[in-house]
């Protein structure tokens, strides 16, 4: 109760210091709109933004959707055989360097116009911290747990789905939190290189035409987006992994 | 359960280490026997080749005629050092987890395992998670998950370590206490000379590296014994003596 106060403490305080630096007559209004003024956008604007909410965030889920199928995918395989793990491990870190604004509008000319391009640039941005912690995970087995399961009898896979799986799951939702978070960039840079609706290029196409205000009301809608993402990860981690509280506290 | 002429070596950086050389021992049915050494003598070495986890590079062992390791992890139940609960699993889920490899689904497993928690008086701990248990008490769980293997041999390897002294004498007990009620063919590796001599029928001594027998003792008293009583007799004082010289 008193940490969520504080957070809210926190956040009152942005906003306010937020209105202060917007009010100073030298800062110009092109370049800074104030917290009423993006407040005033978004309720006028209301029915626009969220329509282009809706697009973005349908790019988000189906994006995420796909980075997990693949960074599980990619985990289970390297996990399983560690000749793919060496081979495949600076592939996979060379796939993060690549910056994603030079990739995304190769990705519209491959993947055609539409949702795949932004589908795409959201799993490939998504798809690393995935990968990089459900193998984690899947390897932070004790070498005694796996000898004990060998011993009992199990097989490679009984052992995989009864330990290494259960024991990866809060790596898994690590990874997810990230996920959750750069999502909405990588729409908005999938956006940018070519979209007809969405609210990475609602922002895009306001500060071009200057209506400073609603770009700012598209900026927090996106930032708002990514938190109640991450939100969402943390909540569904506790619901899946009960275990892993008691363990810290205990 | 035989070892005969068992050696074993490991490679440490290059150099060759040998962890057991010669080692000649044998279980007799419904026997326990315990193996005694200081750390390094290659206590648990012995026990993962009997359990079917490691092949020796000399010698041969068998488990209730088996010769194959996938013959001995057939026949052994191993307990390792540490409980090695699944956080995840409540103590039932833990114990029952043994049964799942025979292929018996997850309800059924822990609908068969209930009966043994009520036995041995944990059925307060069925629904508790690893977490919430003392680690007494997830020592106890452990041992039914072995018992629950359904294994003519138990293999305990220091099953009781890393409890503090006054948990190990209850737990040392209470072991005793299921053996009685559930006789099996015991091979118990320890450091403590005590625990093996008031859990074993024989005590066997292992020699700092490589290990080798140096010394066999046979307790002659009946098990289970009363632990203060026995413990602090002439035989147990007379038998300890002879252990802790053939330690040195």
């Amino acid at each position: 109760m008193r940490r969520a106060l504080l957070a809210a403490l926190l956040v009152a305080g942005f906003v306010a210091l937020w209105q202060l630096v917007a009010s100073i007559s030298a800062v110009d209004d092109l370049t800074l709109a104030s917290p009423v003024e993006t407040a005033r956008a978004l309720a006028d604007d209301a029915s626009l933004l969220f329509g282009d909410l809706g697009v973005t965030a349908v790019e988000v889920l189906l994006g995420l959707a796909l980075s997990v199928a693949l960074g599980v995918l990619f985990a289970l395989g390297m996990h399983l055989s560690g000749a793919l793990r060496e081979a495949a491990y600076p592939l996979l870190v060379a796939s993060q360097a690549i910056p994603v604004v030079v990739l995304a509008p190769v990705f519209v000319l491959a993947f055609d116009f539409g949702l795949a391009p932004k589908l795409a640039i959201v799993a490939l941005v998504c798809f690393f911290p995935v990968t990089v912690n459900v193998l984690d995970g899947l390897r932070s087995v004790d070498r005694e747990q796996l000898k004990l399961m060998r011993s009992l009898g199990f097989s490679r896979l009984g052992t995989l789905r009864r330990v290494e799986l259960p024991a990866a799951l809060p790596s898994f939702f690590t990874g997810l939190k990230v996920a959750a978070t750069v999502s909405v960039i990588g729409a908005v840079f999938g956006e940018w290189a070519e979209a007809q609706e969405g609210l990475g290029r609602r922002v895009l196409l306001d500060n071009n035409n200057l209506e400073t205000p609603r770009v700012y009301a598209g900026i927090v809608l996106l930032t708002l987006m990514a938190v109640a993402l991450f939100a969402l990860a943390a909540l569904a981690e506790r619901v899946a992994c009960p275990w892993n509280r008691e363990e810290a506290r205990s | 359960m035989r070892l005969s002429g068992v050696s074993r070596r490991f490679r440490l950086r290059g150099d060759e280490i040998a962890a057991l050389e010669g080692v000649d021992l044998t279980v007799s049915p419904a026997e326990v026997v315990a193996v005694v050494g200081r750390s390094g003598s290659g206590k648990s070495t012995l026990l993962e080749l009997a359990a079917g986890l490691q092949e020796p590079d000399e010698g041969g062992v068998e488990a209730g005629g088996a010769t194959d390791a996938a013959g001995r992890r057939a026949t052994c139940a191993y307990m390792p050092q540490r409980d090695l609960l699944l956080p995840w699993r409540d103590g039932l889920g833990n114990a029952a987890l043994a049964l799942e490899a025979a292929g018996v689904g997850r309800g059924e497993a822990r609908r068969r395992a209930a009966p043994l928690f009520e036995r041995f008086g944990l059925s307060a701990f069925e629904r508790a998670r690893p977490a919430a248990l003392s680690g007494g008490m997830r020592q106890r769980v452990a041992f039914l998950r072995t018992l629950l293997a359904g294994r003519p041999v138990l293999l305990l390897d220091e099953p009781f370590a890393a409890l503090d002294a006054i948990t190990r004498a209850d737990m040392q007990e209470w072991l005793a206490a299921a053996l009685a009620a559930e006789p099996r063919t015991v091979l118990l590796v320890t450091h403590d000379v005590e625990e093996a001599l008031f859990l074993a029928d024989r005590v066997v001594i292992l020699g700092p590296r490589p290990g080798r027998v140096v010394a066999e003792l046979d307790v002659p008293a009946e098990r289970p014994r009363e632990r203060v009583e026995f413990l602090a007799g002439a035989q147990a004082g007379a038998l300890r003596a002879r252990a802790l010289e053939a330690l040195r």
